[in-house]
């Protein structure tokens, strides 16, 4: 057998107060396309950070081409043949494909050289890029292209990609299968790392799953299930869902015509937005974050007061202008994405972070019970099955997952009459992400509405009644779940409900301004 | 060799001994200091720490220096608190005094006790209305306050002196800028025979719980320090960032206007240029030094005022500059922030090569 690409051995890596690493081995073979399987915080990040040269391993060995390294820095790990994609793209927004890529080389190239060669390897790999756009007028997709080209331009023996399908659309997943598909052919090795077991399934041929920091199982994907993965990534079977049918209510939230300019210079405008959720149903809005869903809760949650009054109608009541203590009242409650600083405040106790949402123990004086404060978090802490040190635990102390479902805890406990999630399962674990759905449909179930918006297709077929899509900052018609499909819905994605495209007047959209320059762009090949 | 790692978590042992390490360390500096200015350290020492104890008169004094300093601080620590960077509070200080010292200019001979609560609320109405300015020009136009609250301070004490060397000038002052002397009817009252302590102390006391309750134990007070600690969240609550603004600058400002009422209306007895003693500014020290909890800032209003004290007895008693009050408080200051660290962070001595001992 040959020599292999890259040989881990016994590899431990000590933090402060967590061992991220501990005596992992891991061989990947040249052109093979290893996975590395785990959930959030099972150290993934650490030990790809460690072949990268972002981290020094406190025990163990790396082999790269049969040759022992020690990599100290990333510029060491890509003069060896190692480039790594980030899942945070470092891109600067006001300079070009061609500049962004040429600041990171060797400047004994001239930008010229550096976009012709961009160029070059586009076409190579059938990634469409025009090296002459700003990056501010491309897609999440296209920016993660122009970082694997990045990555590519060294000529890598090894590439790392870091979750990449997080921020794609599934038909964007596909073309960069193709592509990575071709790379290992050609002989290039591959770590992939994801937490998406079907992906894994049908791109790698080898795979090392982490639990806890520790190696639980090698194997080839292509021969396991989904089931017999995920008890290797978590120790058990996420439990099956029960899905009930259910005659949907009246309207809980309607919303007419919802059009707002953008608060900040990256957002989205909202145009012409127009659904309602209804009593004892869930509807799932999906779409590539970036596009509206930003901007659309806000303006739900009561954070954004700029809509019309009647815009945004609770319960047959205009809301438009109310802000979140008062939409609160009316019952609506709200699960934000950023759990840290926005759902929480970090350093406060949990018991004070229910004061956020909750007023059950303020008198009316608005005088805290801090007795029945406590109480009330340590029911919340018991009934949805948080880990946490307490009621006196800082929010911060939790992990992802605890402190979701403490969040999540917090407003279905409240008894609403519309709840608003958005990721419910974003970086949380298998585990704690099956109850907090299952939290979720029995609340539909005892016929609250429910408005879950999501960047994870899957989840949102799960748990949906209904889906609309989000794009560009416009709402797709709705579809009902099980009619919709993913290739429809991933269509929609990019914003192509062609019907309402067509009848709507000119939409200042980035897109037209794009395809003018990628013309130009092909002149100048 | 040794290596500082963060800690899993703040530690609480050390936010309360950090205080107390910081002391130790300016006592230690300052020892130096008293070599380096060729007197006796011990004696240095006892002129600081140990005279301004050392007889009822001079515990009184302390007091009456650390009313000004803990009633403004407790008002500065709801700015903190709050992410409001008020750092003006000389200023609104003095212009209490002035308010304050209008009104009792106003009294006669004949004129009833109860002016003093007159010139005590216009003290807090002149300090509120002064913290006013800064909240327009933060709220309307986005101003900072950090900046817009310190270049306040100029023109207030600036505006004291146009009053005492111009309008108030006393006409039988011999031409001294200060304003005649306050009818005795407007002294605010005094404590005990003998000591120049006044209802002020009370006063102080008061708002230590009434500020315990307002952060602790009201809903009100929640909203405020969220605003301070998670914009964000704030705004996902419902809780308005204007209000917090709001209330921030003129809970500080009432107070420090107070403090500037009960000091012309007490020790002062009259408004002359040299009202702003720099309370304001120490104010700021006692409240992260008291680290912005009510109970903390007795504390460390007690300790500044006796670097107050120190610094006039070290003029007296060694012949050295009053400014060395001002270098005491800088270096507890300093140390303080640095002990902090000790807060997030741990040291860890690991065993090397050469085993030195840091």
């Amino acid at each position: 057998m040959s020599i292999p690409r890259l040989q881990l051995a016994h590899i431990t890596k000590r933090f402060p107060s967590v061992v991220a690493n501990s005596d992992v081995s891991l061989t990947v073979q040249a052109g093979e396309t290893h996975a590395v399987l785990g959930e959030n915080g099972a150290g993934k990040s650490t030990l790809m950070k460690i072949i990268y040269g972002a981290l020094k391993p406190d025990e163990g060995s790396v082999l790269f081409n049969g040759q022992p390294v020690h990599i100290r820095n990333p510029q060491e790990a890509r003069a060896l043949g190692i480039s790594m994609v980030f899942q945070h793209f470092s891109l600067f927004d006001t300079l070009t494909v061609a500049e962004n890529v040429w600041l990171g080389l060797d400047k004994s190239l001239t930008l010229q050289q550096v976009t012709h060669s961009i160029s070059a390897k586009a076409r190579e790999y059938g990634l469409d890029v025009d090296p002459l756009r700003p990056v501010h007028t491309l897609s999440v997709g296209e920016m993660q292209r122009v970082e694997i080209i990045r990555a590519l331009l060294t000529n890598p023996k090894l590439l790392i990609l870091d979750e990449p399908t997080s921020v794609l659309t599934p038909q964007a997943v596909e073309k960069l299968f193709v592509v990575l598909k071709q790379l290992a052919s050609e002989g290039c090795s591959i770590l992939y790392i994801s937490h998406k077991l079907h992906e894994i399934r049908e791109l790698c041929a080898a795979c090392t799953v982490l639990r806890g920091g520790k190696v639980t199982g090698t194997c080839d994907p292509r021969r396991e299930s989904n089931a017999s993965l995920s008890r290797m990534m978590i120790g058990a079977e996420p439990p099956e869902l029960e899905h009930h049918e259910r005659q949907p209510g009246e309207a809980v939230l309607r919303v007419r015509g919802l059009t707002l300019p953008r608060e900040d210079q990256f957002g989205h405008d909202l145009d012409n937005i127009s659904f309602e959720v209804r009593a004892g149903e869930v509807l799932g809005i999906a779409g590539v974050s970036g596009n509206g869903q930003r901007e659309l809760l806000f303006a739900l949650s009561g954070e954004d007061r700029r809509a019309a009054p009647d815009m945004i109608q609770v319960g047959g009541q205009a809301v438009g202008r109310y802000g979140p203590a008062h939409r609160r009242r009316l019952g609506l409650h709200f699960v934000p994405e950023e759990r840290l600083g926005r759902g929480a405040v970090p350093g406060m106790s949990l018991a004070h972070n229910l004061l956020l949402t909750r007023t059950d123990a303020v008198g009316r004086s608005g005088w805290i019970r801090v007795g029945a404060l406590r109480d009330q978090a340590a029911g919340i802490i018991r009934r949805f099955n948080v880990k946490a040190g307490g009621p006196n635990a800082a929010a911060k102390s939790l992990s992802g997952g605890n402190l979701q479902k403490f969040i999540v805890g917090r407003e279905i406990e409240a008894r609403p009459k519309l709840l608003i999630v958005s990721q419910p399962t974003w970086g949380v674990d298998v585990g704690a992400s099956a109850q907090i759905r299952a939290e979720i449909l029995a609340l539909r179930d005892a016929g609250c509405a429910v408005l879950v918006l999501s960047e994870e297709l899957e989840e949102l077929f799960e748990i949906s009644d209904r889906l609309h899509v989000i794009a560009k900052g416009r709402l797709s018609p709705s579809v009902d779940r099980a009619r919709a499909t993913v290739t429809q819905i991933g269509e929609w994605m990019s914003g192509l409900w062609v019907v309402h495209a067509l009848r709507d007047a000119p939409h200042p959209s980035p897109l037209p301004r794009g395809e003018r320059e990628q013309d130009q762009g092909t002149n100048h090949v | 060799m040794f290596k500082v790692e963060p800690r899993p978590e703040t530690s609480k042992f050390w936010s309360l001994a950090s205080p107390l390490l910081a002391l130790v360390i300016t006592i230690l500096l300052g020892s130096l200091l008293f070599v380096a200015l060729g007197k006796d350290p011990v004696r240095g020492l006892q002129v600081f720490f140990w005279e301004p104890l050392s007889s009822g008169y001079r515990i009184g004094e302390l007091m009456v220096k650390a009313t000004p300093l803990l009633i403004i601080a407790l008002g500065l620590a709801v700015c903190f608190r709050s992410n409001v960077w008020n750092i003006g509070a000389e200023g609104q200080f003095v212009i209490g005094a002035v308010a304050a010292g209008g009104v009792a200019l106003l009294a006669g001979k004949d004129t009833s006790r109860l002016i003093v609560l007159a010139i005590l609320l216009a003290g807090v109405l002149g300090g509120m209305g002064w913290a006013a300015i800064t909240g327009v020009l933060r709220d309307k136009f986005n101003a900072n306050e950090i900046l817009v609250s310190l270049m306040l301070v100029y023109v207030a004490t600036l505006t004291l002196n146009y009053m005492v060397f111009g309008p108030w000038k006393d006409p039988a002052g011999y031409n001294f800028p200060q304003t005649k002397t306050f009818e005795a009817v407007t002294q605010v009252p005094r404590l005990f025979p003998g000591s120049r302590m006044n209802i002020g102390v009370l006063l102080a006391l008061a708002g230590v719980v009434g500020l315990w309750i307002f952060l602790f134990r009201t809903r009100a007070g929640f909203a405020q320090q969220v605003g301070g600690l998670a914009p964000a969240a704030a705004r996902y609550a419902g809780f308005s960032s204007r209000k917090a603004l709001w209330t921030a600058l003129l809970v500080s400002g009432g107070a420090a206007g107070l403090a500037g009422g009960l000091e012309v209306a007490g020790p002062l007895g009259q408004l002359t240029p040299y009202v702003p003693a720099g309370y304001g500014f120490a104010a700021i020290i006692v409240a992260f030094v008291g680290r912005l909890h009510p109970v903390g800032m007795v504390f460390s209003a007690l300790l500044m005022s006796m670097f107050y004290i120190g610094g006039e007895l070290a003029q007296s008693r060694l012949g050295l500059p009053k400014s060395l009050t001002g270098v005491f408080q800088g270096l507890l200051l300093f140390t303080l922030l640095a002990c902090d660290m000790l807060m997030a962070y741990r040291i860890r001595f690991l065993p090397s090569t050469s085993p030195a001992q840091t």
